[in-house]
């Protein structure tokens, strides 16, 4: 079981600027681990009429989470936004193996050991519960900070229904039988890349998108490869910093505090680097899937064009094939419109993301580092001098 | 110590300052074998009975570390440093030692133009120093007599050292994994510094391209760093650990010949007095000639048991002064070792932050 509280988890750098219109300001101050289950407290300050009470907070799952995500997605009005990727599941697969192992292992180690580890495992645990009410905040204020997907009717019960959610879950998945969702899985890179372009603007960003993503993925998988690495060597440490406190070695302190450096500095790069390449993987594939719903109503228009010429030459329902054509006319140009004003905002939201995330990161190392040499400096005068 | 191409030839140079040695500085050519058969001559030796006479290198890495590639080819960089390296120290601890530097077998070690080829180092380099030393703690405890001490020094310090060498052990295995750990980290730096140049090239924000691309130049520099604490990892702190849990191997040794001084003292006057019924029988049986056979024995003996007991202590002597010295020893190699492995993380962390301000400017410049 945990320390379930959790306040401001320091700057995030994901995604900047949001949670700045005082309209509409929502946060998740709290959060509790039962077993397998997170319960989020989401709460909401707003000025706007369409709230029945200016504050309120509800407990919310990860579930409901995915329900408005989901919903967003299968609205027809919202297809030419980019949605906000859905927060991953949370996943603490990771330290409870862990924690298991060490169970297990209890016999062999010293008491200072054992605890020294649980202590380590206690703060990646915490660590992994810090990341998933980030970035299931995030999603939230992605929405709240959206012109249009912040007056959405479901979202507004989202935050301020205070019964259970669940109920209306299970409705909305028989109304929407998860079509379009299912849609967009199956067919999307060779629809994309298979449509006869008209708009240079839209052709460079299928040819970029297409190829980001798929760097972004491999990058994001090293990186987590790479910062689980740095923790088995900060967890080493801990180990070695344990076992010398039973010898008479001096450098005992030292080690002591070392460890806990160098598995912040692991915990810290895992937040700032991994975290945002794992984030704009996800946005870019929800970017992709703007993409997709373009050139599916292309191709409804393409299609009811050839109708329309059949009609024609068969002089039958000539009206009705001209009202459809119409119709995925005006979609596809709104769909357009809508998807080049959202790509474009993507854009700079992205490289402005980055910008601070690398600043962040590169100012930590340097920090960490200097204290590294503070400490290990003073260790070694100290050794010389005695 | 320096190696020749074949690895079988270290070449050993010594530089001194003694007025005992011939030449100032000089240098031998010198087997891995022949340094086994130095330690083979040193441990047989009854004028260094109860020193602490420091142990060679294994042969081989098994039993101590996990295998990984390259640790037991001998044709590996590697392999051929670590027992060049290993070498080295043995030969520092020997002539560290007031007593082995006169020893005229380390004089000819460190002098002589040719070496005739060592023998009886079977023991040695097969199963290595360990096995042979806890073998031989084994015979002893079998032994039935067993001591009665008014002093517990003895005792309580070997069992000191027993745990100290436990400690050792286990914290050696944490190094080792410690080591093995951060060539992982190394080669997933690597592979993630290629990745994010792979990014860089696509992405197509100008500033932010040439950002990512100077990410992934300092995160190539950062495997370098990895690379480097690796060894820093191995050959300074690893192989510390590695070649105390051998010389604490050695003290208990020297414990173990006193034990065996002792029960040679104890055999000796047992014997003695078998010798003495043996007399008193003769003289109701009143065989004269056998009588006296029987006196001169009795005199042999009653030698015996003085020498033995006079050895024995001796040997108890020996066995605390050289403790002594070893403790003292080895507070000032770990020192001195450990202000060493700071120095390079010190120095490490210090490039560290060049890489990263360097890299700062780049990603301010995003635009």
């Amino acid at each position: 079981h945990l320390p379930h509280s959790t306040h401001t988890l320091g700057t995030r750098s994901v995604s900047v600027d949001l949670n700045n219109d005082a309209s509409l300001l929502i946060d998740i101050p709290d959060a509790l681990c039962e077993r397998d289950k997170v319960k989020f407290t989401v709460h909401t300050k707003t000025t706007l009429s369409a709230f029945q009470k200016p504050e309120f907070s509800v407990p919310r799952q990860h579930e409901d989470f995915i329900w408005l995500h989901d919903t967003l997605v299968e609205t027809e009005d919202y297809a030419g936004l980019i949605i906000p990727p859905a927060p991953p599941k949370p996943d603490f697969e990771s330290p409870r193996e862990k924690m298991h192992k060490l169970g297990e292992g209890e016999a062999t180690m010293t008491k200072e050991e054992y605890n020294k580890m649980k202590q380590e495992l206690e703060a990646e645990y915490l660590a992994v519960f810090k990341k998933t009410v980030q970035v299931h905040e995030i999603f939230l204020q992605r929405l709240s900070s959206h012109a249009i997907l912040s007056k959405d009717r479901n979202f507004q019960i989202f935050l301020e229904y205070d019964q259970d959610l669940s109920v209306r879950r299970k409705n909305a998945k028989e109304m929407f039988g998860g079509f379009f969702k299912n849609m967009v899985k199956t067919a999307d890179e060779v629809i994309i890349s298979g449509i006869k372009e008209v708009d240079d603007f839209f052709e460079q960003e299928k040819t970029f998108l297409l190829d980001y993503y798929s760097k972004i993925k491999d990058s994001t998988a090293k990186a987590e490869k790479m910062t689980r690495s740095h923790k088995n060597v900060a967890d080493d440490y801990i180990h070695i910093s344990a076992t010398l406190n039973t010898l008479s070695a001096d450098d005992s302190t030292f080690y002591l505090r070392l460890y806990k450096v160098e598995g912040r500095v692991a915990s810290d790069q895992e937040l700032k680097l991994t975290e945002l390449l794992r984030y704009y993987m996800r946005d870019i594939q929800a970017a992709k899937d703007l993409l997709y719903r373009r050139a599916r109503a292309l191709a409804d228009y393409e299609h009811s064009n050839k109708a329309l010429d059949k009609a024609r030459l068969k002089s039958k329902d000539v009206p009705q094939a001209e009202e459809h054509q119409q119709q995925c006319l005006q979609k596809f140009d709104k769909l357009s419109e809508s998807g080049k004003r959202e790509l474009t905002s993507f854009k700079g939201r992205r490289v402005v993301a980055f910008r601070k995330n690398l600043i962040e990161m590169a100012e930590l190392e340097i920090k960490h580092a200097k204290n590294n040499v503070t400490l290990l400096q003073g260790c070694i005068d100290l050794l010389k001098s005695n | 110590i320096n190696p020749q191409k074949s690895s079988d030839l270290p070449v050993s140079s010594s530089s001194t300052s003694l007025p005992m040695f011939r030449n100032k500085t000089f240098s031998v050519r010198r087997r891995f074998s022949d340094f086994l058969g130095l330690y083979e001559k040193m441990s047989v030796k009854s004028s260094l009975h109860g020193c602490v006479i420091p142990p060679p290198p294994e042969k081989s890495v098994m039993g101590m570390t996990k295998v990984k590639v390259g640790k037991d080819d001998p044709s590996s960089a590697e392999f051929l440093e670590r027992r060049r390296a290993a070498l080295e120290r043995y030969l520092q601890r020997v002539v560290c030692h007031p007593l082995l530097l006169q020893d005229p077998d380390v004089r000819e070690f460190l002098e002589k133009e040719e070496l005739p080829r060592a023998v009886n180092t079977q023991a040695l380099s097969g199963a290595g120093f360990l096995k042979m030393i806890n073998k031989a703690s084994d015979a002893v405890n079998k032994m039935t007599i067993k001591m009665n001490e008014s002093d517990t020094w003895f005792e309580d310090k070997l069992q000191e050292v027993e745990s100290e060498e436990q400690q050792l052990r286990k914290l050696h295995a944490v190094v080792d994994s410690l080591v093995n750990h951060r060539k992982e980290l190394c080669g997933n730096t690597a592979v993630f510094a290629k990745s994010m140049a792979m990014l860089g090239n696509s992405e197509d924000n100008t500033a932010l391209s040439r950002a990512l691309s100077q990410l992934a130049e300092v995160e190539d520099k950062m495997e370098q760093l990895h690379q480097e604490q690796a060894a820093s990892d191995f050959f300074i702190f690893a192989e510390l650990l590695a070649d105390y849990i051998r010389l604490l191997g050695a003290v208990r040794g020297c414990f173990d010949q006193r034990m065996r001084a002792w029960q040679r003292w104890q055999e000796a006057q047992s014997t003695l007095q078998k010798k003495r019924e043996a007399e008193a029988k003769l003289l109701w049986a009143n065989k004269p000639d056998k009588l006296q056979q029987a006196k001169e024995e009795i005199t042999e003996w009653e030698a015996k048991v003085t020498q033995y007991e006079r050895d024995f202590d001796r040997i108890g002597v020996t066995v605390r002064k050289e403790v002594l010295r070893f403790e003292e020893e080895k507070a000032k190699d770990f020192k001195g070792q450990i202000v060493k492995y700071l120095e390079s993380m010190l120095q490490s962390q210090q490039r560290l932050i060049k890489f990263w301000e360097a890299f700062l400017p780049e990603a301010k410049a995003i635009a």
